[in-house]
């Protein structure tokens, strides 16, 4: 242990390392390389992970859709070809019977699956956007940005069917002048005047989503479209601890038993499962960071046994100066302790230059692609894990110098004089 | 100084056993100047590896400067080396990557002797056989005498009891292998004991005393008359 802290025990490992730096250089590139790639490939498995986390953070990881279809098999005396039509009854239903349900959003929309779209008017500009009757609920699925000043819609608006409305980026464009502010104006839709409470910042994320689109309360909008107790989807989300697949079959499980359908009639009640796909997503990417853990620690390995090598090969080398050394008086300890230190030396230098020639490399390709539509965003190796890396290059140094240290030391100092 | 009382060793090449010493009975006193001749395979070599403690004898007794040296562990064996015994060897063993001082402080690096202490002994070392001015040379630019000068300085640097000397002179001229006889002589009139193996006839008789080995045993031990080596330097 004194031996590492003696200035002269470093002088003497610096001058054998620089005494043939062709050896040196060729003895730290393995490992160089080992964490070069471990540092590259995990932080860009983090960078896509981190790229996937800021697209997809205005929605719910555990979200889904929930729409009615018609149904595929005759049931309790209906016939097959009914078309189900969910109802606003079926949220309270669902979030009673199924614990695991965070949020459940009722929608109706007005413009996209093959209804008219909301005719909207302000003085003389006008336009076709899609409307939405929505509940504040919604906002706890999908993240709805609103600029300063603005709100999304809230309960009373729900409770006294308030005619307010949240418009899009484009639609406050296209509707009102750059300096006029939209909060507080009226706009007509389909010939019945609302006010604008907020502005939505286009965000994308969910499928359908435009920076066009108009949010109104929902018990507003069955009034203007005459919907009734209709739902035309749910937007749902469950707990982050929940199994979605299993959520969404209660869900439609759950659904089939209100409308009556068949139990085993799958047709009947679609879905579309957010969160099975967000798990598909990040399980790539865990995948990822996994591999390249793997990949990563294999190559160090690699590169360490590449040291242990071609110290072995030195000590041969060195047999005589080691011999020398030995007949003047160097114990077997000072020998072994110089060789796993070289080992230690060489495997950690190597290291250092490969984790900040890594980071560097990350860097760069942060900033090249920095800003773009690439799913790619902070590609960092979180530090415990360089630490990691670190510590096991530590410990495979030592291991690996363990070897040509005791092939240096069983060598008598005789034999290796002898030797010319 | 030295005592060997009855020693024996034999080695083992296959299921053949190849006696090397039968039975050596030597002493040196001190300040002695020791020649021990022999034609190869006579086992002067061998005799002054276990002189060295680089190898041991298979029995019989060895005791330096009183301290008997048996059945010495090899952190041992090295500290006695260190301590005792200066080596000068025929292919200099010099480490070729340091320069000539620190070739010299090398011995001292391991008696733990501080950094500026080194330094200034062995720079004195060096000075004493007339190198300071070559003292950062690697022993590439120097020439095969001032290697083996580097050599002397560096086994007297730790101020052993005895100096052993493995054919001193056996890669160099003559003109330089008398230069370095001369300075042999020069430490040996300061009153260091030394022993040099060699099977030159004239390189023995700059020694004080002969030991004749032959086939494993002395054959011939005798004092001779000095001949000093600084009449053959310019």
């Amino acid at each position: 242990m004194k031996q590492l802290f003696d200035r002269d025990t470093w002088i003497e490992i610096f001058q054998s390392i620089r005494k043939n730096r062709l050896r040196t250089f060729l003895t730290m590139i393995g490992v160089f390389i080992g964490i070069y790639i471990y540092i590259g490939l995990s932080g860009a498995a983090n960078g896509l992970q981190n790229g996937f986390e800021r697209e997809f953070k205005t929605i719910a990881r555990n979200s889904m859709f929930v729409w009615a279809q018609q149904t595929s098999m005759p049931y309790s005396g209906f016939k097959t070809g009914r078309q189900i039509q969910l109802k606003l009854s079926d949220a309270e239903t669902l979030k009673k019977q199924i614990p695991e349900i965070e949020a459940i959003a009722p929608r109706n929309v007005q413009g996209i699956f093959g209804s008219n779209p909301g005719v909207i008017t302000r003085g003389l500009k006008s336009g076709n956007y899609s409307v939405f009757g929505d509940f504040p609920e919604f906002t706890k699925i999908a993240t709805k940005r609103i600029y300063d000043g603005g709100r999304f819609i809230n309960d009373e608006d729900i409770e006294q069917e308030r005619k307010v409305c949240v418009i899009g980026e484009r639609t406050q464009k296209e509707l009102f002048d750059d300096e006029e502010n939209p909060i507080g104006g009226y706009i007509e839709i389909d010939g019945v005047n609302f006010q604008v409470v907020g502005v939505h910042k286009f965000a994308g994320g969910g499928p359908f989503d435009n920076d066009s689109d108009i949010f109104i309360p929902f018990t507003t909008f069955r009034k203007l479209y005459n919907t009734g107790e209709n739902v035309s989807w749910f937007t749902i989300a469950a707990y982050d601890d929940a199994n979605v697949i299993e959520v969404e079959k209660d869900i439609k499980a759950t659904l089939r038993r209100i409308h009556q359908t068949h139990p085993q009639d799958e047709k009947a009640i679609g879905s579309f499962n957010l969160g099975e796909m967000f798990n598909k997503i990040f399980g790539f990417s865990d995948g990822l960071i996994f591999l390249s853990l793997v990949v990563g620690i294999a190559t160090i390995l690699a590169g360490v046994i590449g040291i242990g090598n071609i110290l072995l090969i030195s000590v041969k080398e060195r047999t005589k100066e080691l011999g020398v050394r030995r007949a003047l008086g160097a114990t077997p300890g000072e020998v072994r302790n110089q060789i796993i230190i070289e080992a230690l030396v060489l495997t950690l230098l190597a290291g250092i230059i490969g984790i900040i020639l890594g980071a560097a490399t990350l860097k760069l390709i942060d900033s090249l692609t920095g800003g773009g539509d690439f799913p790619y965003t902070n590609p960092t190796v979180p530090i415990p894990y360089v630490l990691g890396s670190l510590m096991l290059m530590i410990i495979l140094g030592i291991l690996i110098g363990l070897i040509p240290a005791q092939r240096a030391v069983s060598i008598r100092p005789i034999d290796a004089l002898r030797e010319e | 100084m030295i005592e060997i009382k009855d020693l024996h060793k034999s080695y083992r090449m296959g299921s053949n056993s190849l006696h090397v010493l039968k039975g050596i009975n030597f002493s040196v006193e001190d300040g002695e100047l020791v020649a021990i001749m022999g034609s190869s395979g006579s086992g002067k070599s061998t005799l002054l590896n276990i002189l060295g403690m680089l190898d041991v004898a298979d029995s019989g007794s060895y005791h330096l400067d009183g301290v008997p040296i048996k059945d010495l562990s090899e952190t041992k064996a090295a500290q006695y080396r260190n301590k005792f015994l200066g080596f000068i060897f025929q292919s200099f063993n010099l480490i070729n990557y340091k320069n000539a001082i620190e070739n010299v402080a090398l011995p001292l690096y391991y008696q733990r002797i501080g950094r500026k202490e080194r330094q200034e002994k062995a720079l004195k070392y060096l000075e004493r056989v007339g190198l300071k001015q070559w003292a950062t040379h690697l022993p590439s630019e120097l020439s095969g005498g001032q290697k083996q000068r580097v050599a002397i300085a560096r086994a007297m640097a730790a101020e052993p009891k005895v100096l052993l000397a493995d054919e001193p002179t056996g890669a160099l001229d003559s003109t330089t292998s008398y230069e370095v006889m001369d300075l042999i002589q020069k430490i040996n009139d300061e009153g260091n004991t030394i022993l040099v193996v060699t099977h030159e006839e004239d390189i023995a008789h700059m020694c004080k005393r002969i030991v004749h080995l032959k086939d494993g045993v002395i054959v011939e031990d005798k004092m001779v008359e000095q001949v000093r080596a600084a009449q053959y330097v310019q």
